[in-house]
């Protein structure tokens, strides 16, 4: 029997405190790889796992600045060169007036990178991953805690990695099946 | 001492005690994924869908005739179209303000409905997005309205106030669905493992787009959320400005005022908060979530309405005196064919539903008392409606000359075209409080004691 390879180990916990104590602890023992999940967004969970680098601020100011900056352009072009009007003989580079437009093309283009920013550095969306293989992950969205250990980690080992775990007292401890 | 003064609840909680991160999932996604549609809501529904097939007949006839079935005649070629356009893009404001600045104000009791308020905003700028697309006479060309390279070699007129409104609304539209949809994402991971049909289980997974609610993803999640609030914040009392220009830019008389802008923003929030609270009492009640959405709820949203109330009711005393101390004779006529002209009735009910009326939420039993607070907002509903009538039409039919003063009687058209979107806001409310969970689920978890990591 072909033995299936092992993704990682998936420790259950019951509580906030529970988990941001144990990723603590995991990250603490020099594992690299690891992730934590929770049905609700904790506080210093992300700091706690070593993530410490959100580029979604970067990518929205990129968005923002691309956005005001087309906006101001494409109405500078429009009404000067490509389709000049009088209008009650105004100049027809009247800045006061292009700057609704480009207020809104700032708001329109910082928003949208925010959101496919964010959904892009999470490499979302991803229908399928191997966690959910892991019948009790399901209480991942409703009240249950998560921490996995990646087997791609240079620490890792399928014997002491597991007793690491069980030390940390989880409430159920799953192999991920790859 | 100080451990003592922090352990006592400054206000009452805005959660009900006795809830936990189970009974709070279960609670809402139950109303979605288990409990059987009731004959209520089919009925509620069915006359919505009715009201909404009527707006599409109005609209299937005006295309086929043209404007001239409406009312609107010379002067007054804005009629109940921008009269709607701008009450139900008004109504749309309080679901915004909601999600983004009493979040980015740390207010946690809007965690309860935010959600609710943030479907209610896309609903509502639907409605008011029918209006100036049929407006146009031929609906079929409103796409000329966006910049975008053509064989006519045509291009819009920036300087045009019309023009900012149409970025402004299609900003504020696009903006508002992403922050609806960016705030479903974990809750329909949670619809998504809580199903136990298959076909449901596939849709939710589809939308959820595979949320496991990894840290790293929460980090940035929330990151991405509080941005957008911070976006969606000036955005929000930019709209209901840009929408004020749309007349305070023109020189008719009623219009031509300063006034508007910071008065625009103040009524549209507070007939936005009315409309909230109109669907938030028999909707808590019907589906047991007074736990969630209690009186504190009621409590602040009321408050909300009188302070807005006191700022719209400041505009209308500005307004009037500008109207006196212009020295203007065409701003002083104005002002006196609200007081004294044809549709002077409209003028003082307006003061009554606006003004007078709500006066009552100074004190806090019919603050807290659902029955009262609805019918008070119904009130200020009907209020805001008549503000953007007399705004529209008053200043419209008498302006200038004498010669060109005329009278605007909307057409049964207009009126069967206004009541169908009401219906269509009605029946995307019913169809959404069915298949999507109404409250933010993973912000109620936050709002629970055991959310917080002891140390």
């Amino acid at each position: 029997m072909k033995r299936t390879p092992t993704y990682g180990l998936l420790a259950e916990f019951d509580s906030p405190t529970a988990l941001v104590k144990a990723a603590e602890a995991t990250h603490a023992a020099g594992y690299v790889k690891i992730d934590a999940y929770s049905p609700l967004p904790i506080e210093g969970l992300a700091e706690a796992i070593g993530f410490h680098h959100d580029l979604v601020p970067l990518v929205t100011l990129i968005g923002a600045i691309i956005g005001g900056a087309t906006g101001y352009l494409m109405q500078y072009w429009i009404n000067t060169m490509a389709y000049p009007l009088n209008i009650g003989g105004k100049p027809f580079h009247s800045w006061p007036s292009f700057i609704v437009v480009t207020f809104e093309m700032t708001i329109l283009f910082g928003g949208i990178s925010a959101v496919f920013g964010m959904l892009a550095l999470n490499g979302l969306p991803m229908p399928y991953h191997p966690v959910f293989n892991v019948s009790r992950f399901a209480m991942a969205s409703k009240d249950r805690f998560f921490l996995i250990v990646f087997s791609s980690d240079k620490k890792y080992d399928d014997v002491k990695t597991r007793e690491f775990l069980e030390s940390l007292g989880p409430k159920t401890l799953t192999e991920v099946p790859d | 001492m100080s451990e003592q003064t922090e352990q006592k609840p400054l206000r009452a909680p805005v959660i009900a005690p006795g809830y936990s991160f189970g009974s709070v999932t279960d609670k809402i996604s139950s109303i979605v994924l288990t409990r059987p549609a009731s004959n209520g809501w089919f009925m509620g529904f069915g006359v919505a869908f009715l009201l909404m097939q009527m707006m599409l007949f109005a609209i299937g006839y005006l295309v086929l005739k043209g404007i001239g079935i409406w009312g609107d005649t010379t002067p007054i070629g804005w009629g109940f179209e921008i009269v709607n356009f701008v009450w139900w893009i008004g109504i749309g404001h309080a679901g915004t303000l909601i999600s983004a600045i009493l979040m980015l104000l740390r207010q946690s009791w809007r965690n309860s409905i935010n959600r609710f308020a943030e479907a209610m905003t896309l609903f509502a700028v639907a409605c008011a997005g029918v209006f100036p697309a049929i407006h146009v006479g031929r609906p079929w060309l409103a796409y000329w309205m966006f910049p975008y390279p053509n064989t006519m070699s045509y291009w819009p007129q920036f300087r045009s106030p019309l023009i900012w409104d149409v970025f402004a609304v299609s900003t504020y539209a696009t903006i508002s669905a992403l922050f609806w949809f960016v705030g479903l994402i974990p809750d329909l991971a949670t619809l998504r493992d809580r199903s136990e049909k298959r076909p449901l289980k596939i849709i939710y997974g589809m939308l959820a787009l595979g949320w496991r609610g990894s840290a790293r993803h929460w980090h940035r999640y929330e990151t991405a959320y509080l941005l957008l609030a911070g976006l969606a914040t000036p955005l929000v009392l930019s709209v209901h400005t840009v929408v004020s220009f749309d007349f305070a830019i023109g020189i008719v008389p009623g219009w031509h005022t300063t006034i508007f802008p910071p008065y625009f923003v103040a009524g549209a929030i507070y007939s936005g908060f009315a409309m909230v609270v109109m669907l938030c009492i028999p909707i808590r009640k019907i589906y047991g979530l007074e736990g969630f959405i209690t009186e504190t709820h009621l409590d602040n949203s009321a408050k909300v309405m009188l302070a807005t109330g006191l700022i719209v009711g400041y505009g209308y005393i500005v307004e009037a005196f500008m109207g006196w101390y212009s020295g203007n004779r065409y701003e002083e006529f104005t002002l006196w064919n609200r007081l004294h002209g044809p549709y002077h009735v409209l003028y003082w009910l307006l003061w009554i539903c606006n003004i007078f009326v709500p006066q009552v939420l100074w004190i806090k039993k019919l603050r807290t008392n659902p029955f009262w607070l609805f019918i008070i907002s119904a009130v200020v509903l009907v209020g805001m409606w008549l503000e953007r009538f007399v705004i529209v039409v008053m200043s419209l039919h008498r302006d200038f000359l004498t010669s060109s003063w005329g009278m605007y009687y909307p057409t049964k058209w207009d009126w069967m075209t206004y009541i169908g979107t009401i219906g269509m806001f009605l029946a995307a409310i019913f169809l959404f409080v069915r298949v999507l969970p109404m409250i933010s689920i993973f912000e109620m978890r936050t709002l629970l004691p055991e959310a917080e990591v002891k140390e």
